[in-house]
C-alpha cells in the first residue's frame, strides 16, 4: 500500500504529516478500527494509520448499516416514508419526522395549523434535550468515565422517552408527524407533564454540569483536541453544534426561521476555539436554550385543530416538482429533497444526513493526536450510524 | 438574494461561451434550478463562491437523479378555417420522439456569510451508460467529497478530478448501481429460510442440489 499521499485534499488544513516514505516507513502500523468496536457507536470503521500512537492518516469505511433507505423511499407511498424516518437517526425520529413532512408540505404546497406547529417546536426541542444528553454521556463514556455520566443521561432521556411514548405510543419509533399536522394532539396532562419536565431540566443540567463541566479529566482530555477552523468547517459542510463549536453562527431556526420559531426568544451559543470542548459546551448551552424555547411554547401554545382540514394522507399526491427542505435537527441540517412526477410515490428521495456529511473532516481533525483522541474526537462529532449509512 | 435568472445573466457575462439554463420547478416550492455545461462547471463553481453578493460558501446537499429514456408526446394543432364559413377544421398532429435518459447530480448550495440560498446547480451526463463523467467539485466545496463519492457508488456517476473517488455505502466488489432506476437485485441475493414462496422459488435456481426437485410425472 502506499502512503505518499495522506491527506490528499489541497484544502485540508491541519499539521502537517510529514513524508511516510522514509526511513520510519516500516514504522507505520495500520489499525483497522472497528467496526465492532465499542466506541463506533454503531457499526462503523475507521482504516487508522498510526506512527507510535499519532495518527497520520484516518479512512473512515461505511456502509455496515445500508439498507439503501432512499431506494425504498422511491418505492413507497409518502406517507409510507414516515415510519421509515424514524429508523434513520432512532434517538430523533420527532425531528427527522419534521423534516420529512416539512419537506412534503413544500412540495405540496399544505398549510399547517398553528397548534400542531407548537406541537413541533416542542417535540424537537424535547428531542434536542434528549440527543444532546445522550452525547454528553457517551462523550465521557469514551474518555472512560465509565457508567455515572451516561447513567444519569439515561436517567433524564428516559423520562423524555417516557413523554414520547404516551403521546405517540412507541419511545423511539415514534412516526409522529403527518404533512399538515401531527398524528394525534397533546392532552393537557401531556402538556402539564412536558412543562413540569422542561422546568426540572436545569437543575439537571446543574448536577450534570457540576459533575463535568469543570472536571478536569474531561478538560484534560478535550480541550485542544480535534480543532475544527471554522472556515473548514463551512467547506465541508459540517452543521449543527459542530459548527457553531467552531464559531460559525448559523443555526437554521434562525437563518431559515422554520415553523413558528422567529415567535421564541433564544440565543445561539458559539464556540471559540472548535476543538471537543467546545463541541461539548454548545451542546449544554444549547440544552439550556432549548429549555427556554419550551417554556415559551409551553406559556403560549394555542388552542385548535393538529392537523389541517385539507390534509391527505392516504393516496396523496403531489404535484409535479421538486423541493430541498431542511431543519436544524440535533446533529445538524437534516434535509429531504424530493422530486415528483405526480405519482403516489416520490421519483427521488432523498435524505441529507447530518452525521454523514459531519463525518468529512474526521480525518482533518484526528491527524496528529494519538489514537485514544480520536475516539474523543468521533464521539463528539455525534453520529447516528442509521443516518450515516441509510 | 439575487433570482436564478439574474445569476444565470451574471454568469453568460463573466463566461461567454457558458453553456448555463435555468431549469424551471413547476411545483410550489419554485426552486428553480441552474442547469451548467461540463466544461465551465468548475470555474463558474468557483466564481459562485468567491463572487460578492453570493457567497455561496456552503453546498449542503450533493444527490443524483437517473433519469430513463422516455417517450415525450409533441401534439402540435393545426388550424384549417372552413371556406364556407362553418367551424375552423382543427387537425391534431401527434409526434413521438425519444428523450434519451441521463444521470444528473444536484447540488444545494447555500451562503453561510450573507445567510441567503439555497442556488440549486444541475450537471448532466450524456447517457446512462458509457459518457458519465462530470467534472467533481470537491476541490471547490470539501462537503462534495462523500456526497460525491455516494453518487458514484449509487449511481455510477464519474467525477473527474475527484481526490479519492471509491465506492463508499456498497462494498468494493460490489458491480451494480443501485439507485439506478433498472437495477434489479440479484436473485439469490438474500437468501435466508423465509417463508415467501416467492423468495425460495427464486433461490432454488441457484442452489439445485439441496432442494430435491419434485418428478415430473411422465405424461400419458
Amino acid at each position: 500500500m502506499s502512503f505518499s499521499d495522506p491527506s490528499p485534499l489541497e484544502s485540508a488544513p491541519g499539521p502537517k504529516v510529514r513524508a511516510v516514505r522514509d526511513e520510519f516507513h516500516g514504522d507505520l502500523l495500520e489499525v483497522s478500527m472497528g467496526p465492532h468496536h465499542p466506541s463506533t457507536h454503531g457499526v462503523f470503521r475507521m482504516n487508522v494509520t498510526l506512527d507510535g500512537e499519532t495518527v497520520v492518516r484516518l479512512k473512515p469505511v461505511f456502509g455496515y448499516l445500508h439498507r439503501n433507505h432512499e431506494k425504498i423511499g422511491e418505492n413507497a407511498s409518502y406517507l409510507g416514508s414516515m415510519p421509515y424516518t424514524d429508523r434513520l437517526d432512532y434517538l430523533c425520529s420527532m425531528t427527522n419526522n419534521w423534516a420529512y413532512a416539512l419537506a412534503v408540505e413544500r412540495l405540496s404546497g399544505q398549510a399547517v395549523p398553528e397548534r400542531a406547529e407548537y406541537l413541533r417546536v416542542i417535540l424537537a426541542e424535547l428531542t434536542r434535550l434528549l440527543n444532546h444528553t445522550c452525547l454528553a454521556g457517551f462523550l465521557l463514556q469514551d474518555c472512560g468515565a465509565s457508567g455515572t455520566p451516561l447513567m444519569y443521561a439515561f436517567r433524564e432521556r428516559e423520562k423524555i422517552l417516557d413523554l414520547f411514548e404516551s403521546l405517540s405510543g412507541s419511545r423511539m419509533m415514534c412516526n409522529f408527524q403527518r404533512f399538515g399536522g401531527c398524528r394525534t394532539d397533546a392532552t393537557p396532562a401531556w402538556l402539564e407533564a412536558a412543562r413540569a419536565l422542561a422546568d426540572g431540566y436545569g437543575a439537571f443540567l446543574d448536577e450534570f454540569e457540576e459533575l463535568l463541566t469543570g472536571n478536569e479529566i474531561l478538560m484534560a482530555r478535550t480541550q485542544g483536541i480535534g480543532r475544527l477552523p471554522a472556515k473548514l468547517a463551512v467547506s465541508a459542510g459540517v452543521t449543527g453544534p459542530m459548527l457553531r463549536a467552531a464559531g460559525v453562527g448559523y443555526d437554521l431556526r434562525k437563518v431559515d426561521g422554520y415553523g413558528v420559531y422567529p415567535r421564541f426568544d433564544f440565543r445561539i451559543p458559539l464556540g471559540d476555539n472548535g476543538d471537543t470542548y467546545d463541541r461539548y459546551m454548545v451542546r449544554v448551552l444549547e440544552m439550556r436554550e432549548s429549555i427556554k424555547i419550551l417554556r415559551q411554547a409551553f406559556a403560549t401554545i394555542p388552542q385548535g385543530p393538529v392537523m389541517d382540514a385539507k390534509a391527505r394522507l392516504r393516496g396523496f399526491r403531489a404535484k409535479p416538482g421538486e423541493v430541498y427542505s431542511r431543519i436544524e435537527g440535533p446533529k445538524g441540517e437534516i434535509g429531504f429533497f424530493l422530486v415528483s412526477e405526480g405519482g403516489p410515490n416520490p421519483y427521488r428521495y432523498r435524505v441529507r444526513p447530518p452525521s454523514f456529511i459531519n463525518l468529512t473532516v474526521l480525518e482533518d481533525l484526528c491527524v496528529g493526536h494519538s489514537i485514544a483522541d480520536t475516539v474523543v474526537i468521533l464521539g463528539s462529532i455525534d453520529i447516528v450510524l442509521g443516518e450515516v449509512d441509510r | 438574494m439575487e433570482t436564478p435568472d439574474q445569476i444565470r445573466d451574471r454568469l453568460l457575462a463573466r463566461f461567454p461561451g457558458a453553456a448555463v439554463a435555468v431549469v424551471a420547478n413547476p411545483g410550489p416550492a419554485a426552486q428553480h434550478s441552474l442547469l451548467l455545461g461540463v466544461a465551465h462547471a468548475r470555474a463558474i463553481a468557483e466564481f459562485l463562491r468567491d463572487a460578492p453578493g453570493l457567497r455561496l460558501d456552503f453546498c449542503s446537499n450533493v444527490t443524483g437523479i437517473d433519469w430513463l429514456d422516455r417517450e415525450v408526446t409533441d401534439v402540435a394543432t393545426t388550424t384549417t378555417p372552413d371556406p364556407a364559413g362553418g367551424p375552423a377544421k382543427v387537425v391534431e398532429q401527434k409526434t413521438k420522439r425519444l428523450v434519451p435518459g441521463r444521470l444528473e447530480v444536484v447540488y444545494h448550495l447555500y451562503s453561510v456569510e450573507l445567510k441567503h440560498g439555497p442556488v440549486i446547480l444541475r450537471l448532466r451526463t450524456e447517457n446512462r451508460s458509457d459518457r458519465v463523467t462530470v467534472p467533481s467539485l470537491t476541490p471547490v466545496w470539501r462537503s462534495c467529497e462523500f456526497q460525491e463519492r455516494e453518487v458514484f457508488d449509487l449511481y455510477g456517476v464519474v467525477f473527474e478530478g475527484h481526490p479519492d473517488l471509491r465506492r463508499i455505502l456498497m462494498w468494493d466488489e460490489f458491480k451494480d448501481h443501485p439507485m439506478r432506476k433498472d437495477y434489479v437485485e440479484p436473485d439469490d441475493y438474500e437468501w435466508e429460510p423465509t417463508p415467501h414462496g416467492d423468495v425460495l422459488a427464486r433461490a432454488k435456481r441457484h442452489y439445485p442440489a439441496t432442494e430435491a426437485a419434485p418428478k415430473e410425472e411422465p405424461k400419458p
